[in-house]
């Protein structure tokens, strides 16, 4: 597997390592900005109502990348991340400002599909929310949506979706069972799979691992540097380490006090390649951030 | 201890003492006593009166079902204790359990569907919301006026002829429907506002629509909490009495009707006829003088009506308990 990364500040600057022993598995070798972007964000800010949750988010997010949004509880991260298959039009009043395409159309156009949106963004959620069915009925739940039908196709996807999942051997044996009689892991497992069931291009994580142990956690990360190569990924993540370990390129978001509202205001500090991110911050609070001097 | 820096006797005291503490020279808690002993009193109390309600029926009642049997169900209405049977007022309550099944339970789920899932979060659907609460709280005669100048006034019970009143068994069983909607309204919302928002996501997220999220996931994970209170408020409407008197049951004697066959109960020419139910007979009974319409075949009737409305709560609890065993395992 090549390993490339993203480049969009692309100052060359000597990685200088920060020493807080954060391994970044990627080095940057490969010209990243050759790779068709899939989501372009620029100035994006959310609202839920009067609130504006996270201001000024400007990236790129590129194909057969994981993109990791990393930051302190409440700079927003996880609010980007549902505009980016507008789960956040779930939650009343939640709105945004700004561009964010997807492939050149802007997701919040007024002719935008929001299921079609959701058909081509995949998400993997916090915590793992398998359906109350068997494990079967749970990866078959979208391609069902879809039109497929015959049964023959339906077990092809079951089988294909859980070998990429990672689960296919541990749950060959007992596909009509619950899906709740699972561990966690393999629930979670089971719900990247029903995510890659109906082939998106692109997998939303909010903090997939967070509700995991590290073993389990560990298996995720295999499994997304394992996929990547068919979807593009984009994780949230509470863990640093994680960012560094599955990443190539991170966003540190991080929050703002406006004095007169004294509310809290979610902004972009930084988006480079996560070796850069890692290694030599631009930003003063990115380096505390990870250095462990805050959040 | 070899790594203990004090001496053997400190430690001896050391223990003593948290073993005094552990086993505690218990603070009286005389409070948290007596709090205990009056819960348990309103438990027996309430054991006790539902005992002696339970004593009175059937000792009242039983001795009329070992001498006349399945005669007093069999039996019509009649001025002669002896003879008098529930006949009428069995087909009565089986109609007025259709017209719930059949009006109230499709309208109720529908709606509460709609308030929990499609309604927009405004000031007027809180206020809609508000007010279906309070309608579960007015008094049941109330919807007895309701049904008489609406369904029986108005629509003449349903009958078909003009100009005339008519205390129709369909007009009664269509004031009950409405009685029982809201509590079949509060229920279904209730079963639908406990499905995780983390399944209707799940669907979301692999680009379900909203229709394709209530079918597959919420509605099959709020059925169990649907069908009790669907099966709860058919308990709730043929237990009611005084809606039914004021729309026009049937509150003297009528000669036998024809007697309980399948085919008589489920001949839906009964929906335009006058009408009686289980409790309107009591409530007629209990009225008369004689003792023994008074005492004995009221009673029966009750006990009628209790093994009717627990078959029916029976019923449910397995429903339940069965949708909950698909949805856990």
């Amino acid at each position: 597997m090549t390993k490339v990364t993203i480049g969009r500040q692309s100052t060359a600057t000597e990685d200088v390592p920060l020493g807080q022993g954060i391994e970044v598995a990627h080095q940057g070798e490969a010209n990243a900005a050759s790779l068709p972007v899939v989501f372009t964000v620029k100035d994006l800010s959310a609202f839920y109502g009067d609130f504006r949750a996270v201001r000024d988010v400007t990236l790129d997010v590129r194909q057969h990348q994981i993109t990791a949004f990393i930051g302190p509880s409440g700079c927003g991260k996880t609010t980007v991340l549902r505009c980016f298959n507008r789960m956040n039009d779930l939650i009343p009043g939640a709105r945004t400002e700004g561009t964010l395409e997807y492939h050149g159309v802007p997701l919040y156009g007024a002719d935008v599909d929001p299921v079609e949106v959701r058909r081509r963004i995949g998400m993997v959620f916090q915590k793992p929310n398998p359906f109350p069915k068997s494990i079967y009925d749970n990866v078959t739940y979208g391609p069902k949506l879809f039109g497929t039908r015959k049964r023959a196709e339906l077990e092809e996807v079951v089988e294909t979706s859980l070998r990429k999942a990672a689960l296919w051997d541990e749950v060959k044996d007992r596909l009509k069972e619950s899906a709740m009689g699972l561990s966690g892991g393999q629930q979670q497992r089971l719900c990247i799979a029903r995510a890659i069931a109906t082939n998106p291009e692109v997998v939303l994580m909010d903090e997939p691992c967070s509700a995991l142990d590290p073993i389990a956690t560990a298996r995720i990360e295999d499994l997304m540097q394992e996929i990547k190569t068919e979807f593009t990924i984009v994780i949230v993540t509470h863990n640093m380490q994680q960012a560094a370990r599955v990443s190539d390129s991170t966003a540190f978001f991080s929050t703002e006090v406006n004095p007169e509202s004294d509310r809290r205001t979610g902004v972009l500090v930084e988006f480079d390649k996560t070796e850069t991110i890692f290694s030599n911050p631009s930003d003063e609070r990115t380096e505390n951030y990870i250095t462990g001097r805050f959040g | 201890m070899a790594f203990s820096t004090i001496g053997s006797s400190g430690e001896a005291a050391i223990h003593g003492s948290v073993a005094d503490a552990l086993r505690g020279r218990r603070r009286s808690d005389t409070r948290g006593w007596a709090f205990e002993i009056g819960l348990l009193a309103s438990l027996l109390i309430c054991l006790l009166i539902l005992g002696a309600l339970i004593l009175t029926v059937v000792t009242d009642g039983m001795p009329v079902y070992s001498d006349r049997g399945w005669e007093f169900l069999d039996g019509g209405l009649s001025s002669i204790a002896d003879r008098a049977g529930i006949s009428q007022g069995i087909v009565g309550s089986f109609w007025i359990a259709v017209c719930v099944v059949v009006v109230a339970i499709p309208i109720g789920v529908g709606s509460a569907i709609y308030l929990e899932e499609y309604a927009p979060r405004t000031k007027l659907t809180s206020f809609i919301e508000l007010n279906i609460r309070n309608l579960a709280g007015v008094p049941s005669v109330v919807y007895g006026l309701l049904g008489l100048a609406i369904f029986v006034n108005t629509f003449h019970g349903f009958s078909g002829a003009d100009g005339i009143e008519r205390s129709t068994l369909a007009a009664a069983g269509v004031t009950l429907a409405v009685l029982v909607l809201p509590i079949v309204i509060i229920t279904t919302a209730e079963a639908i506002r406990a499905v995780p928002q983390a399944l209707r996501e799940g669907a979301y997220g692999v680009g379900a629509t909203r229709w394709e999220v209530i079918r597959s996931q919420v509605l099959p994970y709020a059925a169990p909490g649907i069908f009790t209170g669907s099966l709860l408020s058919i308990a709730r409407a043929i237990g009611e009495a005084a809606p039914l008197i004021v729309i026009g049951a049937v509150t003297g004697f009528f000669s036998a009707g024809e007697g309980l066959n399948a085919q008589n109960v489920t001949d839906p020419s009964h929906l335009s006829e006058r009408f009686v139910a289980l409790p309107s007979i009591v409530t007629t009974w209990a009225k008369q003088p004689d003792e023994e319409f008074k005492v004995s075949n009221a009673a029966a009737t009750i006990i009628a009506m209790l093994v009717f409305v627990l078959l029916i709560n029976s019923i449910a609890i397995v429903l339940r308990n069965r949708f909950e065993k698909k949805r856990s395992s």
